[in-house]
This record gives C-alpha cells, sequence and structure tokens, in this order.
C-alpha cells in the first residue's frame, strides 16, 4: 500500500478503533458482573423495552433518562462508565398500567447506559443508549 | 433528619375511575454520592435516599432503589391506574434511617 | 433493529416536543410566554439583538425550565416561602409581618440593582438591610442558600416582566464603572466579558455553547453544582476563568458590573429562577 497521508490517518484509526474493542470488555466487566446478579446469566434479548437518552448531556450531573417496558416487572439501570455501574432499580406494582419511568442521573463521562428489564414471563430484555458527555468551557 | 428535605408531588386533582394518570415527584437531597472528598482529601461519607416508594389505598404502584449515580434532588415520573377515590402514599427512606412521607388524594368521579 | 427502535424513540420525542410549543426558540414557562430575543437597548452599541441564555442551551437543559415541576429551582423558591414567614432575629419579625405577601414583590427584580439614598443597592444589599434594621436579624452570606432562595422567591414574582434597569440620573457613574469593567481586559488570559459574550456568542468555547451573558434569569439553578447561583458568584467564575484575582461577591466592583450587565437584557423578560448548565 502506498502511504499516502490519507492511508495513514485510516491506518491511525483502525489502530485506535482495535485498541479501543479490546479496552471494552475491561470497563464493561463490573456492568455485566452486575447484570448477571439478576439474570443468572439468562440471554437478555431486544424487545419492547426502550431506553431514551439525550444524544448529548451539557451536564454529567443531572442527565434525563427513560424507560419504557410493556410486560415488565422490574427494570434495572446502569451506567457503564460510571465508578460503580449500578444507578437504580424500579419494580413495577399491580397499579403500574405502563411499566414507564423517568429520572434523572448522573454519568461520569461518555458511556453506555444499559437498561435491563424482567418480563412477567420471566425472560430478560436489553437496550442501552449511548450518551456524550461534554466538558463546559467554564467551569463556574 | 438531613437538613431542608422537603417532598414535592404533582397528581391530578382528579380523575375517573380506571384513568392512567402520570405523577411527577421531586425532593430535596444532596444525595452525597461517597465518591468526593473535602478539602483535605477525606472521602465525604455517602448519604443518599436509598428507597422510593409510592402507593394508592395499600396497592403498589412503583418501588424504586436508588444508588449514588441518581442526580441531586431526585426526581421521578411514572403512571398509575386510579382505580377509586383514595389516596396516594409516597415514601423516600434516607440512609441516616429518616424516612419522609408525602400523601396526595385525588377526587373520582 | 434496537438501535431503530431508540432512534425511532428519540425522533418522536423530538418532533412532540417542537409540535407543543417548544421549538428551541420559544420559551414558554407554564403557558406564558416568554421574551427571549428582542432589539438591544440604544446604549449596548456592541450588539444589534439580545438573546436570553435559555436560547442556547439544548432541548433537554431548555424543558427543565418550561414547567415549575421540572424546574429543581422550585425547592427552593418552596423553601424561601417557608422562611419568608419564619420569625428571626431580636425584634421576633419575620418578612411576613411587615410585608403582608411576596406578591407585593411584583416589578422589584425587574428594576434591579438600582440606587438607593446615592448607594448602588442589589437585591443581597436590600434583604440584609431589611434583616438588619427591621428583624434584628444576622446578616446571610450573599451566595448562601437562604439569601439565593428569597431572591429567587422574590425574583418569581416578576416572571415575564421585562427587564427595565434605569441607568440615568443617579445611576450614570456606576453604569460608567460597570460599562468599563466589561470591556476590560482581566487575567492571564487577556480577555473581557466582550470578548466571549459579544464578539463570540453563539460560538463554542471547547464543548459549551457561549451565551450573551444576559443575567434575567438569576438566581439560576445550574446542573453543574445542584443549586442557585448568584450573579456575583458567576461573575466570579467567568473573571476567575481567565486566570485573573477576582473581585469579591458583594464588592462595589461586581455591584457595578451587576447594574451595568443587568441593563445589557433590559427588555429581555425576567426569567427568575432559570435552570442553566
Amino acid at each position: 500500500m502506498e502511504l499516502t497521508r490519507r492511508n495513514m490517518l485510516t491506518m491511525g484509526s483502525a489502530a485506535l478503533a482495535a485498541y479501543g474493542l479490546g479496552a471494552l470488555p475491561a470497563f464493561a466487566s463490573l456492568t455485566d458482573d452486575e447484570i448477571a446478579k439478576i439474570t443468572g446469566g439468562a440471554e437478555t434479548a431486544a424487545g419492547e423495552l426502550t431506553i431514551t437518552a439525550p444524544e448529548i448531556a451539557e451536564n454529567g450531573n443531572t442527565v434525563p433518562i427513560s424507560i419504557s417496558a410493556p410486560g415488565a416487572v422490574m427494570v434495572a439501570i446502569f451506567a457503564e462508565g460510571n465508578p460503580v455501574p449500578n444507578v437504580a432499580t424500579f419494580n413495577f406494582g399491580p397499579l403500574n398500567p405502563t411499566r414507564s419511568a423517568s429520572t434523572r442521573i448522573r454519568l461520569a463521562t461518555t458511556q453506555n447506559v444499559v437498561a435491563i428489564a424482567k418480563m412477567e414471563d420471566g425472560s430478560f430484555q436489553r437496550a442501552s443508549a449511548e450518551v456524550k458527555v461534554t466538558i463546559g468551557g467554564c467551569g463556574g | 433528619m438531613a437538613d431542608n428535605v422537603k417532598p414535592r408531588v404533582r397528581v391530578p386533582k382528579e380523575a375517573s375511575a380506571g384513568d392512567t394518570i402520570t405523577i411527577k415527584t421531586l425532593i430535596s437531597h444532596t444525595m452525597e454520592s461517597g465518591q468526593r472528598k473535602d478539602k483535605d482529601g477525606n472521602v465525604i461519607p455517602r448519604s443518599i435516599i436509598n428507597r422510593f416508594v409510592a402507593d394508592f389505598n395499600g396497592e403498589n404502584v412503583i418501588d424504586v432503589t436508588l444508588e449514588p449515580a441518581i442526580s441531586t434532588n431526585p426526581y421521578f415520573e411514572f403512571d398509575a391506574i386510579v382505580p377509586g377515590p383514595g389516596e396516594f402514599t409516597f415514601t423516600w427512606y434516607d440512609d441516616d434511617g429518616s424516612v419522609y412521607t408525602e400523601t396526595k388524594s385525588i377526587d373520582v368521579s | 433493529m434496537k438501535m431503530t427502535k431508540i432512534i425511532a424513540t428519540v425522533a418522536a420525542c423530538a418532533f412532540g416536543a417542537a409540535a407543543s410549543a417548544q421549538d428551541g426558540n420559544t420559551l414558554f414557562v407554564e403557558g406564558e410566554k416568554m421574551v427571549t430575543e428582542t432589539a438591544a437597548p440604544d446604549h449596548v452599541e456592541g450588539l444589534r439583538t439580545i438573546y436570553s441564555g435559555w436560547r442556547f442551551r439544548t432541548p433537554e437543559t431548555q424543558a427543565l425550565q418550561m414547567d415549575d415541576f421540572e424546574n429543581p429551582a422550585m425547592i427552593f423558591v418552596d423553601q424561601a416561602l417557608d422562611l419568608f414567614n419564619t420569625v428571626d432575629g431580636s425584634e421576633g419579625r419575620s418578612c411576613a409581618s411587615c410585608h403582608e405577601s411576596v406578591e407585593d414583590f411584583a416589578g422589584l427584580t425587574a428594576t434591579m440593582p438600582k440606587v438607593i439614598d446615592g448607594k448602588l443597592t442589589t437585591m443581597e444589599d436590600l434583604l440584609n438591610g431589611h434583616r438588619a434594621k427591621a428583624m434584628g436579624a444576622e446578616p446571610w452570606k450573599w451566595s448562601g442558600p437562604e439569601m439565593q432562595s428569597m431572591i429567587a422567591l422574590i425574583g418569581l414574582q416578576s416572571r415575564g416582566m421585562p427587564m427595565n434597569v434605569a441607568i440615568d440620573g443617579d445611576a450614570a457613574p456606576f453604569y460608567e464603572q460597570g460599562k468599563e469593567m466589561y470591556y476590560t481586559r482581566y487575567g492571564q488570559l487577556e480577555m473581557s466579558c466582550a470578548n466571549c459574550h459579544e464578539d463570540n456568542y453563539g460560538n463554542m468555547i471547547r464543548a459549551d455553547h457561549l451565551s450573551q451573558g444576559q443575567i434575567n434569569g438569576f438566581p439560576t439553578y445550574r446542573l453543574k453544582q445542584a443549586k442557585l447561583i448568584s450573579r456575583h458568584n458567576r461573575f466570579r467564575g467567568c473573571i476567575r476563568d481567565t486566570r485573573a484575582e477576582t473581585f469579591a461577591e458583594g464588592s462595589d466592583e461586581f455591584r457595578a458590573l451587576e447594574l451595568y450587565v443587568a441593563s445589557r437584557s433590559n427588555g429581555l423578560s425576567v426569567e427568575t429562577p432559570a435552570v442553566r448548565q
């Protein structure tokens, strides 16, 4: 391959991407451990569960998120990039028709927020959303 | 009791039996995460609201376990079915053992 | 499949928000329309149009100010209402002993700061003055929670009214002093207020969207500190970020700067208590 500037950049990006992928499981393991505690290792598939979060958060201190999980009895939220991944666990009672909720959470850095739902039939669903947490210009 | 803890709750004043309503709750609390250090480098001990429960006439709507990643002044929004006339009870449990309660009755036609 | 669903949900939310009055440009608070954009006052030569800081925030931050229940500042407004009725000091009085209702203060915040008996007076000065004279109570700390909560409660009574700070007569010398500060380069970075907030509003400073630095929404609930932030605290933060020795909160310099900066908001609605990042 001819070493042009463009090729060099491509190679650089590929190397970075490879590094990123290599590093991911180490970061994700805390979250995976916590998820395994809930599911007992059972499979988590995509389903009706959705998680809604801003693409870009102006401040990681207060990030609005919503979850919706028709047919779920419980939804647990995890932040993969936080020092402690656990965020909250919502248990829905008989008077809750929509199995949805909104709250505001702390995110230490740009990361995936993961939701795990336990359904009425005992199966599990998973959904995630990436939130970019910006570093402000003026700390105040 | 931690200083200045004050719950706010928004529940519609009236509904028809069987309606689904939206409830919003907010409580003033620093939610000290246990991750921060003071000026001398000592860890500031964790002090958070660790559980929030909403019931209607004793029947559960939502029961939330909170971790330190929930923001200062915890906010929740969720739906509830109103089967008939009665009262919502909202309860927040503090790490320090304090329990804060707020009730809202709703007129059902 | 999963991603598609999430994106669809987000898109639906964004669309829904656009359809219900929030187009990123129009601010309704509890159904009341705020002026967030208007012709700059004649005395502001460097700007043609003035914009509320709300216009520079993300939709999620903007939404927090549109509904008084979503706005976390309202917790502190509630606490201030309790304080308003709480007896403090040697005279056995509360605010409510003299002021029948907090609603009597409608309009006041739109005209502050102002010169009273030759002295440039901020809301903080007014409150501590009354606490000392009428109540025999200890002064509140400038940026402390009691002070800023009460200023937010009083400011809320003027919400939606146009800012109308006087700059002539007794106020003229303070106006000139504040204006000079606004255009003076401070600190190792040699930056004036105008460098960011007049020359570069709308641009990004790192990941932060620069506003015009309007103060019509103060005290504001800042997500970063998760509490109400005073005008002088914000001034101090800005000047510190130029790597300068800052002036103190409650200093005469900051009083003059507050008068000048507040006058640059003349015509925008009072938004107190606003929500910012």
